[in-house]
């Protein structure tokens, strides 16, 4: 069923284009040697170049290309052997060149495609334009004093992607997934963090509406926003205002606009701001950037799997369900961690306590899967001593507590609390005749037929044993002794 | 006088320990304190640092140790910039930059061991033929006409460093070239300069003025000087994308090279309307001395050449007006406030640029406009395109090319202000290499019926400045050119 919103006039469709900024992870800047940490003090890493200096030249990191080379790789997009830079020309305070260095007419990379998945399990392809690399400006801080702005050039000359997406997506939920499954790709490939709250990956959202079957109506762009829910609400949003403007007989005017979170509306930005005629030309200071097909071979040789491929393999090899193998593919961290609890043991056994008792320990706690609150191999054992019968399903979820709480190994926490499954079955029968002895109602009802009082003498022999009795030898023992 | 001798001489004397180089520099710091009063060649003189220099290489040279260029006094073309040492380009913008950090070419000079006089004046943002657009004031040529004592312009944009190598107040100097820049005031001031080809010397801390055309290269009074000056300037540099990674020849040895068995061409299209014909004449006669040289000189065609001007002057004022967009009072140079940061930028571009680069940075912003970019800046490139084409076609079959450098001697201060085209056209015959990255120079050839210098260009393959050098030569053997300015050091 495709996502429409219903207007006072009808149904509107939504279309929604994306153009990501993800900042390239690399130690230097684009065009400059200068260091690109985030967070460190105001104006500390700025070189010459970055700063604007007269006679400074940019001479292109062979890093940052190879880092969008392989982004490009990953998107599976075509890659263009020959490339061009471009001065992008506007005056702003945190611009020192009066230009930013950018691919206009000949990105890097050109067409190719993200997979997303959907919550009613479908999945769909969104198309990505191109992919050009860019440099970042510089920050201006205007509330620092009452008269005077400050600027931070920290950020200015740092390596972006730009990543502009087809006019594909159709809804506020498939925004979303695109962003998701887009940061997932890029840290996969370890070409941008992926970190919103940072910055280093930014979204402008282009949102139009339309009635079913129409031609595209009149775009907006809204800018810079910075995380997920944000995109998703943006969306939403701007296009109830559009539908709030065609309704009402008006006209949508393409401009750039603003999301604010707190009142959850967009803005226009001040008309300024939009109004620059950039003369693009190329940047004479650069030649074309001429990449050897052998290169691009040897990044392609040298990828990571990524998300498609592992989830393909995970439900292919381990037999997990497209939603499991999803989750877990998510983020390369947790299908690291996955398939080290998996290797040599039952997977789906593997994947239900990853998925279950894991992430909720995870979130529980705060921590992170990269710094897990039990680690792989600790859990990896407790899955082990569940297989060889050291204790049983419910004695392992209070092992994992525990190991949790303590972080100590499983086995020294069954030692200790004693929790060892009984599977003497001298011990089994004799809590077995207590339990018969004490009902004997009961068992003359399960005699006369009433099957399902097997579950209640279950209970109540566990119980009687604190749980550690083997449940194949309890049972056993019930079956042969109520007859 | 110390001050006469040619680089090559006074490198031989200093190795001979016949002078010293404190008494080679203090020679022509005397006559810098008594002619740049008159010529305002220099805009900073930095007389200690000289000394100082001088001192160190008197070490050197009686420890037996010697660079290609120890002890030698230049002047520095102040769009370089000079680690500690004020470098204004010519500008209001930059009067008070002083740069912390030495430019690729001057850092080269100075690893061979050159001595630095100082800062030589140009046209502002070396945007000029005259040097009169200089925020410092005009350079006075050291000639004047026959009879006239009117100040006439040393040429431009590098005035200041031709008119302080003719009038002797420097041994050489360093000077940029983007549409004749190097060539023309060369020719103006009876010296020699030359082009080299585009990516042979680094730009990496000269100010740009149009980047693709821009090229540093060196101004002396001999071809054979000239040389060895490029030869230390030259070279590849990793932090120029468009610097050329190529070895630095034996510029110097080429010179003596002759040009037995070469093919010059005589492209037709150089014959201007209303060129003098004393310049028209003393091609001929240059050609001919080639020819008496056992050269084969041949009639070739460059049929863009006419186009030359007109694409220049879109491309160069289209990369100036955003290489100068940096200049905005924000983080150094020059600032003018405003109520706000619309207002700084204006008062500070309005205040700190003079006329000439206000105009360019018009111009060029205007031709990249939207709307305007396919018909200007893109048309231009491709005109480019087809003039490195006939030059290609052209050195198929030719080894060199030799033309007048400029359609006229040199002019006086405050004539040709009236209208910028007439400026312009002074830069006919040395746009097209930068326009083709081509090298060219100019070698004074003889003087005209006023008693000016006049000067003819030698054009060559990329990167074969040694035929150039070897054609300049040979021109500058046969042409004997001993004529002196009137102002010089022991004049």
């Amino acid at each position: 069923m495709a996502y429409t919103i219903e207007g006072s006039t009808g149904a509107w469709e939504v279309v929604v284009g994306l153009e990501v900024h993800a900042q390239v992870i690399s130690k230097s800047k684009l065009f400059s040697g200068a260091a690109t940490a985030f967070g460190a003090p105001p104006n500390s890493q700025v070189s010459f170049v970055d700063a604007a200096f007269p006679g400074m030249l940019p001479v292109p990191n062979r890093e940052a290309i190879a880092q969008a080379v392989r982004t490009g790789l990953g998107l599976g997009a075509q890659i263009n052997l020959v490339s061009r830079f471009d001065r992008k020309n506007y005056f702003y305070a945190d611009l020192p060149q009066g230009y930013q260095i950018s691919q206009f007419e000949h990105p890097i990379v050109g067409t190719g495609t993200v997979e997303i998945a959907l919550a009613d399990g479908s999945t769909k392809q969104i198309g990505i334009t191109r992919l050009h690399l860019e440099q970042d400006a510089g920050k201006s801080l205007h509330d620092q004093h009452p008269s005077k702005s400050f600027i931070d050039l920290n950020r200015s000359g740092v390596a972006l992607m730009e990543i502009v997406s087809e006019p594909d997506i159709r809804s506020p939920e498939e925004a979303g997934a695109y962003v998701k499954k887009l940061r997932s790709i890029l840290r996969y490939l370890g070409t941008c963090d992926g970190n919103m709250e940072e910055g280093s990956l930014r979204a402008d959202v282009n949102v139009s509406v339309r009635r079913a079957g129409e031609a595209y109506r009149t775009r907006c762009e809204v800018k810079n926003v910075n995380s997920v829910r944000f995109v998703m609400q943006a969306v939403e949003a701007e296009a109830l205002r559009q539908i709030g403007v065609w309704e009402s007989g008006g006209t949508v005017a393409q401009e750039t606009r603003l999301f604010d979170p707190n009142k959850g509306e967009t803005r226009p930005m001040r008309s300024k701001e939009d109004a620059h005629d950039y003369r693009y030309f190329p940047d004479p200071d650069l030649l074309p950037v001429v990449l050897e097909q052998a290169w691009v071979d040897e990044l392609r040789a040298a990828l990571p799997e990524l998300p498609d491929a592992k989830q393909a393999r995970f439900i292919a090899d381990y037999g997990l369900s497209a939603y499991d193998s999803g989750v877990l593919v998510a983020e390369q961290a947790t299908a690291l961690f996955f398939e080290a609890v998996a290797s040599g043991r039952d997977a789906k056994v593997a994947a239900n306590w990853v998925t279950g008792d894991f992430f909720a320990a995870m979130n529980r706690t705060g921590r992170t899967i990269e710094n897990p609150p039990v680690t792989a191999i600790a859990l990896g054992r407790l899955l082990d001593l569940m297989a060889d019968s050291t204790i049983n399903g419910k004695i392992a979820k209070e092992v994992f507590e525990a190991m949790v709480e303590t972080g100590r190994d499983p086995g020294a926490i069954i030692d200790a609390k004693g929790l060892r499954q009984v599977t003497d079955t001298g011990a089994i029968d004799a809590a077995v005749e207590a339990v018969i002895a004490a009902n004997p109602q009961k068992v003359a009802e399960y005699r006369s037929g009433k099957d399902k009082l097997f579950g209640f003498f279950v209970g109540n022999v566990m119980k009687a044993m604190a749980g550690k009795g083997n449940p194949g030898l309890v049972n056993a023992a019930l079956k042969q002794r109520l007859g | 006088m110390l001050t006469d001798l040619t680089l090559a001489q006074a490198r031989d004397g200093l190795r001979a320990r016949d002078f010293s180089a404190i008494e080679l520099t203090d020679a022509y710091l005397a006559a810098i304190a008594v002619l740049n009063p008159k010529l305002n060649a220099y805009v900073t003189v930095t007389a200690a640092a000289a000394r100082a220099q001088a001192q160190a290489a008197d070490v050197a040279l009686a420890a037996g140790r010697h660079a290609p260029l120890t002890g030698i006094p230049l002047a520095i073309k102040d769009l370089f910039c000079t680690k500690g040492v004020r470098t204004t380009a010519g500008s209001r913008i930059l009067s008070a930059f002083i740069p912390p950090y030495e430019s690729t070419v001057t850092a080269n000079l100075l690893r061979d061991g050159a001595i630095f006089l100082g800062k030589a004046n140009m046209d502002e943002f070396a945007m000029g033929s005259s040097n009169m657009t200089s925020a410092f004031g005009p350079v006075t040529s050291p000639w004047t006409r026959r009879g006239d004592n009117r100040r006439l312009v040393p040429g431009g944009s590098s005035g200041g460093s031709a008119a302080a190598v003719a009038a002797h107040i420097a041994l050489g100097a360093t000077a940029t070239d983007t549409g004749g820049s190097i060539r023309q005031p060369a020719s103006f001031c009876g010296i020699t300069g030359i082009k080299p080809t585009y990516g042979r010397c680094s730009r990496w801390g000269v100010v740009a003025f149009a980047s693709s055309l821009d090229q540093a290269g060196p101004l002396a009074r001999t071809v054979e000087d000239a040389a060895i000056l490029l030869g230390s300037m030259a070279g590849f540099d990793p932090q120029d994308s468009t610097s050329a990674d190529l070895a630095v020849p034996d510029f110097a040895a080429a010179c003596r090279r002759g040009v037995k068995g070469l093919r010059i061409g005589v492209p037709r299209e150089y014959r201007m309307d209303g060129m003098a014909p004393e310049i028209e004449a003393l091609w001929q006669q240059g050609l001919g001395w080639l020819r008496d040289a056992g050269a084969e000189i041949v009639d070739v065609s460059l049929p863009h050449t006419k186009y030359g001007l007109a694409t220049y002057y879109i491309v160069a004022p289209a990369e100036a007006s955003s290489n100068l967009a940096r200049y905005d009072g924000v983080r150094y140079g020059a600032r003018t406030a405003g109520e706000d940061l619309a207002a700084l930028y204006e008062n500070t571009r309005a205040e700190g640029f003079g006329a000439e680069v206000q105009r360019r940075v018009m111009i060029g912003t205007y031709v990249l406009s939207a709307g305007y970019y396919d018909a200007y800046y893109l048309k231009a490139q491709k005109v480019r395109a087809l003039m490195l084409k006939d030059f290609t076609d052209v050195f198929a079959r030719v080894d060199a090319l030799v033309t007048p450098t400029t359609p006229t001697a040199a002019f006086a201060q405050g004539e040709k202000m009236d209208d910028p085209i007439t400026m312009y056209l002074n830069d006919i015959f040395t746009v097209p290499a930068n326009m083709s990255g081509i090298p060219g120079l100019s070698v004074p050839a003889g003087l005209d019926a006023q008693g000016l210098p006049l000067g003819l260009q030698v054009l060559g393959r990329p990167f074969d400045e040694e035929t150039v050098f070897a054609v300049g030569a040979a021109l500058e053997r046969a042409a004997d050119f001993t004529a002196m300015p009137g102002i010089r050091a022991g004049g």
